[in-house]
Order: structure tokens, then C-alpha cells, then sequence
């Protein structure tokens, strides 16, 4: 029997989430909002809400002034080719534990989510010394590099959970038909694997775009994606309200859009399989 | 089963990530224990090349006997355990709520979700500049609102601004597993409970708390260790001014911003060994999991 519910009490539970859910949100509102008004109107007393005269141009010119397009062209790549990277990497590995695995595959995945939790900064200079001493500091190759290095272990626990669900039986199956293990994975193993290869992809993409460490530590003029060109915001001349709305609503539409097709995997990834 | 053949497969292909972060991991690390035993001041000619001078354990008593030790240690548990207690407490609260029946459920999971996305960069300066600004902020228009005088949010409360600020991050992923871990709750279980009498606050305080406490053990410890490195947020709005110094911001002031290499190495190390006791507990609630 499903418990019953008053319609009564279904209205209070649907109108007390949807104003603390439109209070956590509005922040986000608030800034996408403020990105089409005027300056003058951005720092109004009273503010205003909706009664403004909405305007395009401070994305026109936030585009014109700061090179706009280099920097976000900077995160896709970042993100994006580091993020492929650490899949490509990880898809063997994760296949191996997942379905060849010994008594040291356990030892193996502790390991590797230890090296996730090595704090950053504890080893903030020495990756800084190895980056000038190979010439890749501020460059997209470096961070490339850092980015896949930090997300690697999250990519292999995440792909491994996935593996690990994929019924054994079917791989026995198609071994016994004869199979070689390169068909195996080939025909077998990657039509199913692909919603998790997906997600994958997805969530650490966003891990990616989003991180705030060694993007702003490790880059300067070239190589600086969104996180780094939004931060120089925080200097005094940069203090126009609506250019840094308009900016930060460029910076994170993307990832807003791709994070609610992510949230499912969002637990999975980040609590490396603990809670489902 | 697995063959002989399929077992050196399975290892050379394991090869590529376990020595890529076995390198990522063992180089670096051994690099910064070197450099917090060595006098290391790049910006008064030390150079790695021509050998740094041995100096022991001076750099460990030197980092803990700094006047900007403690203030750093007492900053980072106050962002840390303010952060935990308002996500952890909002978390379950809203996790029972989004719960129930009602209408739009989708969406308004969307909107609490959200902020998690946001890149910190952008979260800190738009709650540093739009609402927290003395003059021009949101909060500052409804203090003048109701008479009140507007308060300088990230200078005269430093503390209290960037837990706001974080904890409004961490929320959504406090919310959400919380919500995953309930939702995987038996609910005859719930009714049976509620058929006998047992009135809301005791089924909370004896069936649903109880069952939350792995996923609640979870999100303290996955949030410990992603609050304790910390950095976009201060860096931002206060660059580790007015009293909002953690040891992450400590450690990178010394080592980028005065040079002082070998003091901010033993810092290093000191953060490291920090994150590492954290680190245990999750691991083996982890590793429990891995053998069911």
C-alpha cells in the first residue's frame, strides 16, 4: 500500500521546495539577469527584477575587450582533450580489474583514489619546477597533462562500478563462441560499456571545466581558461557588475546545461561507487 | 575464468595508469620532502642546480612556530566544520523534503542541484561583488531596506561570508547523495512504523537516521578533504585577507607568492599528512564496500 497523501500536504511540500529551491538558485538567476542591464541599472537601489530595458550589449563587449573567445576556446580544449585522454587511459585498466581481477585489484583502486586525495598544494611547487624546467608552464599542453593526472582515478572508479555490472556470463558466452579478446572487447564489451563510457566522459569534463587549482596557479597570459579569466575579474577596474554577469553566465551556461543531464552519474563518481 | 593469457593482458593494460599516476604521485612527493629539508629561496639566488643547503628539521619547527601557524590551523577548522554542519544539517532537511510527493519535483531538483556546476571562480565573485559589497551588494540594498547599516561582509566577517559562500557549493552535493541514500530506504518499513502510531520525529529519529549514517559518514568525509584544499574561493575574495588565512593559502603564499620554498614544502607535508588521516577513514568505508 503507498502511503497516502492529502492533497493538502502535497501543496505545502510542492510550494516549501519550490521557494528553498528557487532561494538556492537565485543567485545563479540573479546574475544572469543582472547580464542584461545596463551598468546603471546592475547596481540600482532598489534592485530591479524584471522591469529593466534588457540588453545584449555587455556580451558584445565583454567578447570585444577580453579576447573572450581564446579563453573558452582554452577550457574546451583543456577540458575536453584531457578528459578524452584520462578515458583512454582508464577504459583497459578498468576493463582488466573489472573483469580479470586478482587479489591485488582491490589494493590497486584504494591506491589510486589515495593519490586523489593527496592535497594539491602539498605539491604545488614541484609541479611548478618540473613545468618551468620542461617549458610547459602556461601552456595547454601542461594543464592537459595536471587535469588528467587529478581526474585519472575518478575516471577509473567511475568506469570500473559501470564494468562491474556488465553480467560476466556474456563475455563467458562469447569466449566460448570464440571470440578473441580484441572482438571481445571490440563487439562485446563497448556497445554496453558506452552509457558509462558516457557519463564518464560527461562528469569529468565538468570536473575538468570547473577546476580552480592549477588552472589558476599554472597559467598566465596563453594558456588561462575561463576559471583564471574570470578571477582577473576580482580586480578593482574589472568591478562592472553586468560585463562580469554577462561573463560568468558565458562561463557556466554550458556546464549548467550538461550538469543536469549529469546529476545521476554525479553520485556515483564522486563518492567512487559508496553510495548508489 | 580468467587464463594465463588474459592475466598478463589484463596487466600490460593496467600498465599505462598505474605508472602514469605512480609518477604523479612518487615524484612530486618526493620533491617536496627534499625541499622542506633544504634552505630554499629562489628570489635570493638559491638555485636547485648549484645544491641547497641541508638544514634538517629546521623548516618543520620553523612553519609550526610562525605567528601565522595557528590563526591558519583555527580558520581552516572554522570554514571546515562551519561548512559541514550547515550542508550536513540543510542536506538531510531538504533531502526529506525533496522526497516527498509533490508537484515539479524534477525541477526544483534542478535548481538545488545547480550551484554545484557553477565554477568556484565564479561563485566567489559573484557573491563577493553582487551580494555581499558594502555598497553596491543585494545584502547591503535589504540592510539599507530596513534601516539597517550595511555590513562590510567580507572584511568585518570574513569567516562567516566564505562559509556561506562554500557551503552554498556543497550543498547541492550534500542534498543529493543524501536524497540517493533515502530514496534507497525500504518504505514498508516507514509505513509499518507509521500504521503503529510512531509519530514523524520518532520514524526520523529511528529508522531514517540510522540508515543515513553510512551516507552521512560519506559526504563528511569526501567534503573534508575537498573543503580542507580550499583555494578559488579565498583567492578571490579576499586573496587570505582579513583573518580568512587557511593552511592551503598559507602553504601557497609561501611558496609562489614569498619563495620561501623549503618552509612551504614542510607545510606541504604537514597538509599532507593532515589529508591523509582523513583519507584512512575513507578509504576504508570504501574498501568495505568494494568486497560486498
Amino acid at each position: 500500500m503507498a502511503r497516502s497523501v492529502t492533497s493538502q500536504r502535497k501543496l505545502i511540500n510542492t510550494g516549501l521546495a519550490w521557494l528553498i529551491g528557487l532561494i538556492i538558485f537565485f543567485p545563479i538567476l540573479w546574475t544572469i539577469l543582472t547580464s542584461f542591464k545596463t551598468e546603471a541599472q546592475a547596481i540600482n537601489d532598489p534592485p530591479i527584477f524584471l522591469f529593466f530595458d534588457w540588453t545584449l550589449e555587455n556580451y558584445a563587449i565583454v567578447q570585444e575587450r577580453s579576447n573572450y573567445m581564446r579563453f573558452l576556446w582554452n577550457s574546451v580544449i583543456i577540458a575536453g582533450v584531457s578528459t578524452l585522454l584520462g578515458v583512454m587511459i582508464a577504459v583497459p585498466a578498468a576493463w582488466s580489474m573489472a573483469f580479470v581481477p586478482s587479489k591485488r585489484t582491490k589494493d590497486i583502486l584504494l591506491w589510486m583514489l589515495s593519490t586523489k586525495m593527496l592535497p594539491a598544494v602539498g605539491v604545488l611547487y614541484p609541479i611548478y619546477l618540473i613545468f618551468i624546467e620542461l617549458g610547459i608552464l602556461d601552456t595547454r599542453v601542461g594543464l592537459i597533462v595536471v587535469l588528467m593526472l587529478v581526474n585519472l582515478p575518478i575516471i577509473v572508479w567511475m568506469l570500473y562500478t559501470y564494468f562491474k555490472e556488465i553480467p560476466g556470463e556474456i563475455l563467458e558466452a562469447a569466449r566460448m563462441d570464440g571470440a578473441s579478446l580484441r572482438s571481445e572487447i571490440l563487439y562485446v564489451l563497448t556497445p554496453m560499456s558506452v552509457p558509462g563510457i558516457a557519463s564518464t566522459l560527461l562528469l569529468n569534463f565538468i570536473l575538468a571545466w570547473n577546476e580552480a587549482f592549477w588552472t589558476l596557479n599554472l597559467t598566465a597570459a596563453n594558456a588561462a581558461p575561463l576559471t583564471a579569466f574570470i578571477a582577473s575579474y576580482s580586480s578593482p577596474e574589472g568591478l562592472f557588475y553586468a560585463k562580469l554577469s554577462a561573463a560568468s553566465t558565458m562561463a557556466i551556461a554550458p556546464i549548467l546545461i550538461l550538469g543536469w543531464f549529469s546529476q545521476k552519474q554525479l553520485v556515483r563518481g564522486l563518492t567512487f561507487g559508496a553510495v548508489k | 575464468m580468467a587464463t594465463k593469457a588474459s592475466r598478463s593482458a589484463a596487466r600490460v593494460m593496467m600498465a599505462p595508469a598505474v605508472i602514469l599516476l605512480l609518477g604523479w604521485m612518487l615524484v612530486p612527493l618526493a620533491l617536496t620532502l627534499f625541499f622542506s629539508f633544504k634552505k630554499y629561496l629562489p628570489l635570493r639566488g638559491d638555485k636547485w642546480q648549484n645544491g641547497l643547503e641541508w638544514v634538517g628539521f629546521e623548516n618543520y619547527s620553523r612553519f609550526l612556530s610562525s605567528s601565522s601557524f595557528w590563526p591558519a590551523v583555527t580558520t581552516t577548522l572554522i570554514i571546515v566544520l562551519g561548512v559541514l554542519i550547515i550542508t550536513v544539517c540543510l542536506g538531510v532537511l531538504l533531502a526529506l523534503l525533496l522526497d516527498q510527493p509533490m508537484w515539479g519535483q524534477g525541477v526544483v531538483r534542478i535548481l538545488v542541484i545547480a550551484p554545484f556546476f557553477v565554477m568556484p571562480t565564479v561563485s566567489a565573485l559573484v557573491w563577493k561583488n553582487m551580494f555581499m559589497d558594502p555598497t553596491n551588494g543585494l545584502f547591503a540594498h535589504l540592510w539599507r531596506f530596513f534601516g539597517a547599516e550595511p555590513v562590510a561582509w567580507l572584511s568585518e566577517a570574513s569567516l562567516p561570508s566564505i562559509v556561506i559562500i562554500v557551503s552554498w557549493q556543497w550543498l547541492p552535493f550534500a542534498t543529493l547523495i543524501l536524497l540517493t541514500a533515502i530514496q534507497s530506504l525500504d518504505s514498508e518499513q516507514l509505513e509499518a512504523a507509521e500504521m503503529d502510531g510512531a509519530p514523524a520525529l520518532k520514524r526520523f529519529a529511528y529508522i531514517i537516521l540510522p540508515h543515513l549514517g553510512r551516507a552521512i559518514t560519506i559526504v563528511i568525509l569526501i567534503q573534508t578533504i575537498f573543503l580542507l584544499s580550499i583555494f578559488a574561493e579565498i583567492f578571490v575574495t579576499t586573496g587570505g585577507a582579513f583573518g580568512s588565512r587557511t593552511l592551503t593559502y598559507l602553504i601557497f603564499q609561501r611558496v609562489l607568492e614569498s619563495q620561501n620554498i623549503g618552509l612551504g614544502s614542510a607545510g606541504g607535508v604537514y597538509a599532507i599528512i593532515l589529508a591523509n588521516i582523513v583519507a584512512i577513514f575513507l578509504m576504508r568505508i570504501v574498501g568495505k564496500n568494494l568486497d560486498t
